[in-house]
């Protein structure tokens, strides 16, 4: 009746896996009896969890992230402890737990947490760049934001209900296969990436639609804002390679389940052949990550330079040569594999190559600051400490990409410090300088600065007293995934590693602080203009937050920085530049549940899929289609917005920045 | 002050730096191309990061001495510069990437006068077996090799992947089941050597710790000589009991080993590691829990 599901699955003999599951429950359900009772919950689904506009998609995306962000830490607190631990000890944590937290630390960083994150972000601020009202397909956006959620449950899920994988954050076979992990842990991954692989997928085909055909009139391909192009240079590479990555789970999933030979070690299967595959994904996929932090970075440092970023020409150039290239670098990951000179010599300087257009990126950077009036935010701080700390890890990673210096740091503890020191030191830092950057446009209020600042000091110091002992330990031989060693040498610098999981734990706290304080003062922390930073781009021209709609009328574009150009004439003249348009009605698209539905159909399906209850695998799959099959049949797709209520928001937005004109000297 | 600098002084001490103090010659090329190219790319990221911090500082919006150049956002000039520098770079790491890639190529036998020393590695579920077909001996996570005498080593998995590492010697190669890899190293002075599996292969990766002993030729006819007299013999039954799953294996020899085994275990004419107790089972019985048995 349940398949392969027992009351034996939930780890009632191991005392922290069941503690942190019954936490992490008992959070839940208090939640929504807390929504319940407070009345929320009609509110939740009509304004949010159906909602298809791209904002509020977008914050829902970015909350999973931090949601998982935390999850995911945790997860980097138990690895570091038990490392700190685990000289000539067993430590806190037995092999089998520790090579799950591994696994999950990873999965759950990249696909639930940085993803997330970025996609979140891309989702909110694009649109309103490009000076549009939605992305291309509405509905399907929220459908592939609540797919992601689905993958990140199904994970989660599986610390109370059986196991995760225990073969690392990409489950290399023959270890993956059923020979040798037997248990649920593997399919759990499989299904739950399947799952968010084909939102992600979605969100790729709907964003690359939404830049090539809908942009404010007058936005040239050569005026869009640098974030809308790495966006679309990003997802580019997500239609590229997203699709390869499910095709390589499918062929696991069909050697596990049905016993196909695609990777096993019996009946001709090659095991190399997934390495290959899943890196043809791989590397693409953290370039997928790194180039929308790229983006917002341009836009944070030529904000707080007070300038234009310098050449945007050759950043574009430089962003689409990125594009072009990480999908052809994937070998890097297994020059030990013994391809020989050739190979290894052609992908190694492949590799090296990408860093000429990503060092452009960073002396445009540089360029951009040059003569300009830097103010010194969190968000210019995140990206100051990003180009301080990028530029090291390029470093480590050219190093790495030369063959002969791979043939001994490959899977050691500097290969670690490496990828984190550009995914935390880009990607993270990244998408935290965009949180702040663009917080005061979705919430209508600003962070609260001052902790920002201490958080970003916490994660700044804290990740070079956590990743710079990495290195260290790497040049020593210690090999990544340890559950335990006994080299004296190797020891004391786990425990300096330690030490800096704690800071960047402190970081943490003062962003929930910064939040919590924030919020609670919001009512003097109003950004009432719309502008609160002297911004460039056309997102900075609407309310914050901005109504459903985006724009009241569609911007014209007549300039590379259409809202900068608008306001230097407004200031000049001291009052508003355009006389008040002809409002008209707004047709908007209608909020739908498909997305929900959806992925309530996609949970049920993955987790029987998991469990082998092959009746409610039939169940879930009958329910996916009915749902599509409705939403195919629906007739009433939008509604209207009529003109008075445009007129009524845009003269309000228009007052307040003709009073914010008067009260700012003219320059 | 007196305390951090204390804790300063036993890191050093602590210090050993596997990958930078090798052993033997392809250890310390590797060092070479490592510390070359740090240096080359030093010599340009170091004033990047000043750079960054310079231009920060003085820029800063308070600072009235600096100029404010609102408009300026190209030069021709600046952006060649910009574009060269790198590229330069790139052109002489890529240079240093591609001879080291080939003379370091792990397949490539080292140039010595003495006669090379086969080893056929296999590693298995947890434990590495050295095989040495012209001594007819083995042992188990335990690898005496005579120094200053190249080894042509053969590598293969019995069951999942592994990475054969030894840091103080230098590039590391993959294991893989039904495949050969070919590495050569080699230990000039005699010590032990720390050796590892660098690829997680299950719960017991651990444990796959083995140390190498370099020895003097002499000592290590001896120690051959000394192992051919005594302990068991690595059969095919002894190699399927290896098949099973076992952790933190102390070393041990085998006094003969049958002809051709390393062929066979390459060629899969024997089967493959058995894998966790479970597998079998858990196949077959549907109502058997899978997860969290082992």
């Amino acid at each position: 009746m349940l398949g392969k599901l027992t009351w034996q699955a939930i780890p009632f003999d191991q005392p922290i896996p069941l503690a942190a599951g019954a936490f992490v429950v008992l959070v839940i359900v208090g939640g929504l009896i807390w929504l319940a009772a407070k009345g929320y919950i009609p509110y939740l689904w009509r304004e949010w969890i159906t909602s298809v506009d791209h904002k509020r998609i977008g914050i829902m995306y970015c909350l999973l992230a931090a949601v998982m962000l935390v999850r995911g830490f945790i997860d980097a607190l138990m690895m570091r402890s038990q490392q700190a631990l685990a000289f000539h000890a067993a430590g806190y944590l037995p092999p089998e737990h520790y090579d799950q937290i591994f696994s999950a630390h990873g999965t759950i960083m990249i696909f639930f947490m940085a993803m997330p994150f970025v996609i979140g972000l891309m989702n909110f601020a694009m649109p309103l760049q490009l000076g549009v009202r939605d992305v291309a397909f509405p509905t399907l956006n929220s459908v592939s934001f609540w797919l992601t959620a689905a993958g990140a449950l199904l994970v989660n899920v599986s610390l109370v209900v059986g196991e995760f994988a225990r073969t690392g954050w990409l489950p290399y076979p023959p270890l993956s296969e059923l020979a040798y992990s037997p248990g649920v842990g593997v399919d759990y991954y499989l299904w739950a990436l399947q799952i968010s692989g084909i939102g992600t997928l979605m969100t790729g085909i709907n964003f690359v639609t939404t830049i090539l055909k809908i942009r404010a009139p007058g936005m040239s391909y050569m005026r869009m804002p640098i974030f809308c192009w790495t966006t679309l240079a990003s997802n580019l590479v997500i239609v590229a390679a997203f699709p390869i990555l499910t095709a390589t789970l499918a062929m696991l999933l069909l050697d596990r389940y049905v016993g196909f030979h695609f990777f096993t070690n019996e009946a001709g299967g090659n095991a190399m052949m997934f390495q290959n595959l899943i890196w043809a994904w791989g590397h693409p996929e953290v370039y997928i990550l790194v180039l929308p932090a790229f983006g917002i970075f341009s836009e944070v440092v030529s904000t707080f330079s007070g300038k234009p970023l310098f050449d945007r020409r050759s950043m574009i150039v430089a962003t689409l040569g990125i594009c072009i290239l990480s999908l052809c670098v994937w070998l890097h990951h297994f020059f030990t594999m013994g391809a020989g000179g050739d190979v290894n010599a052609v992908f190694g300087i492949a590799s090296m190559i990408i860093a000429v257009p990503t060092g452009v990126k960073i002396y445009n950077w540089l360029f951009t600051m040059y003569g300009g009036r830097v103010r010194f935010s969190s968000a210019m701080l995140w990206s100051i400490g990003f180009m301080v700390t990028f530029v090291i890890g390029g470093m480590t990673g050219v190093l790495l990409a030369s063959p002969a210096a791979d043939f001994v740091l490959h899977n050691s503890l500097f290969l670690v410090a490496h990828f984190h020191n550009v995914i935390i030191g880009g990607v993270v830092f990244g998408v935290f300088a965009g949180y702040t950057y663009w917080f005061p446009k979705a919430f209508g209020f600003v962070l609260d600065e001052r902790l920002g600042k201490a958080a970003f000091w916490c994660w700044f110091v804290g990740f070079y007293v956590t990743f710079m002992p990495l290195y260290v330990v790497g040049l020593e031989g210690m090999t990544r995934r340890m559950q335990r060693y006994d080299r004296p040498e190797w020891y004391p610098w786990m425990l300096i590693a330690e030490v800096g999981v704690l800071i960047i734990l402190c970081g943490i706290a003062l962003q929930v602080a910064q939040l919590w304080v924030s919020i609670r003062g919001r009512a003097r922390r109003r950004d009432l203009t719309g502008d609160p930073w002297d911004g460039r781009s056309l997102e900075w021209s609407t309310t914050s937050p901005p109504p459903e709609f985006n724009f009241a009328v569609l911007p014209n574009v007549t300039s590379d920085e259409p809202y900068w150009s608008v306001k230097l004439q407004a200031r000049a003249r001291g009052q508003l530049v355009t006389p008040e348009p002809e409002y008209t009605p707004i047709e908007m698209p209608r909020n739908s549940p498909t997305g929900f539905v959806t992925a309530f159909f996609a949970v049920i399906t993955g987790f029987s899929l998991i469990w082998h209850i092959w009746w409610l695998v039939i169940l879930g799959l009958i329910g996916a289609y009915v749902t599509f099959v409705a939403f195919a049949w629906r007739d009433h797709t939008e509604i209207e917005i009529p003109a008075e209520e445009v007129a009524r928001l845009d003269r309000a937005n228009r007052a307040a920045r003709a009073a914010a004109l008067r009260e700012a000297p003219v320059q | 002050m007196r305390g951090v600098l204390a804790v300063l002084l036993v890191l050093l001490a602590a210090c050993h730096t596997a990958v930078l103090s090798p052993a033997g010659p392809v250890g310390a090329a590797n060092r070479i191309v490592l510390l070359d190219s740090l240096a080359i790319m030093l010599a340009i990221v170091v004033p990047t990061i000043v750079a960054i911090l310079a231009f920060a500082y003085w820029f800063r919006a308070s600072n009235t001495r600096a100029r404010y150049l609102p408009e300026w956002a190209y030069s021709g000039r600046l952006e060649l510069i910009v574009w060269s520098i790198p590229a330069l770079v790139v052109f002489f790491l890529g240079g240093i990437a591609w001879i080291s890639s080939h003379l370091l190529d792990p397949a490539e036998p080292l140039k010595s006068e003495a006669k090379p020393l086969e080893v056929q590695v296999v590693s298995l579920d947890w434990k590495w077996l050295f095989i040495y077909p012209g001594e007819n001996v083995a042992s188990v996570n335990r690898m005496v090799v005579p120094a200053g005498v190249p080894l042509d080593l053969k590598i293969t998995s019995a069951s999942v992947f592994n990475v054969f590492f030894v840091p103080r010697l230098g590039t590391m190669i993959y294991a893989m089941y039904g495949m050969t890899t070919r590495l050569n190293l080699q230990a000039d002075r005699p010590g032990v050597y720390p050796g590892l599996s660098a690829h997680f292969s299950g719960d017991g990766f651990p444990g796959m710790a083995f140390d190498v002993h370099a020895v003097p030729p002499e000592q290590f006819a001896q120690w051959a000589a000394a192992t051919r007299a005594l302990g068991p013999v690595l059969d095919e039954a002894a190699y399927r009991k290896l098949l099973r799953q076992s952790q933190d294996v102390s070393p041990y020899n085998y006094r003969s080993v049958q002809t051709g085994l390393f062929e066979d275990i390459v060629e899969q004419r024997l089967p493959p590691g058995e894998g966790p107790k479970t597998a079998q089972s858990a196949a077959s019985g549907p109502e058997m829990l899978a997860g969290r048995q082992h």
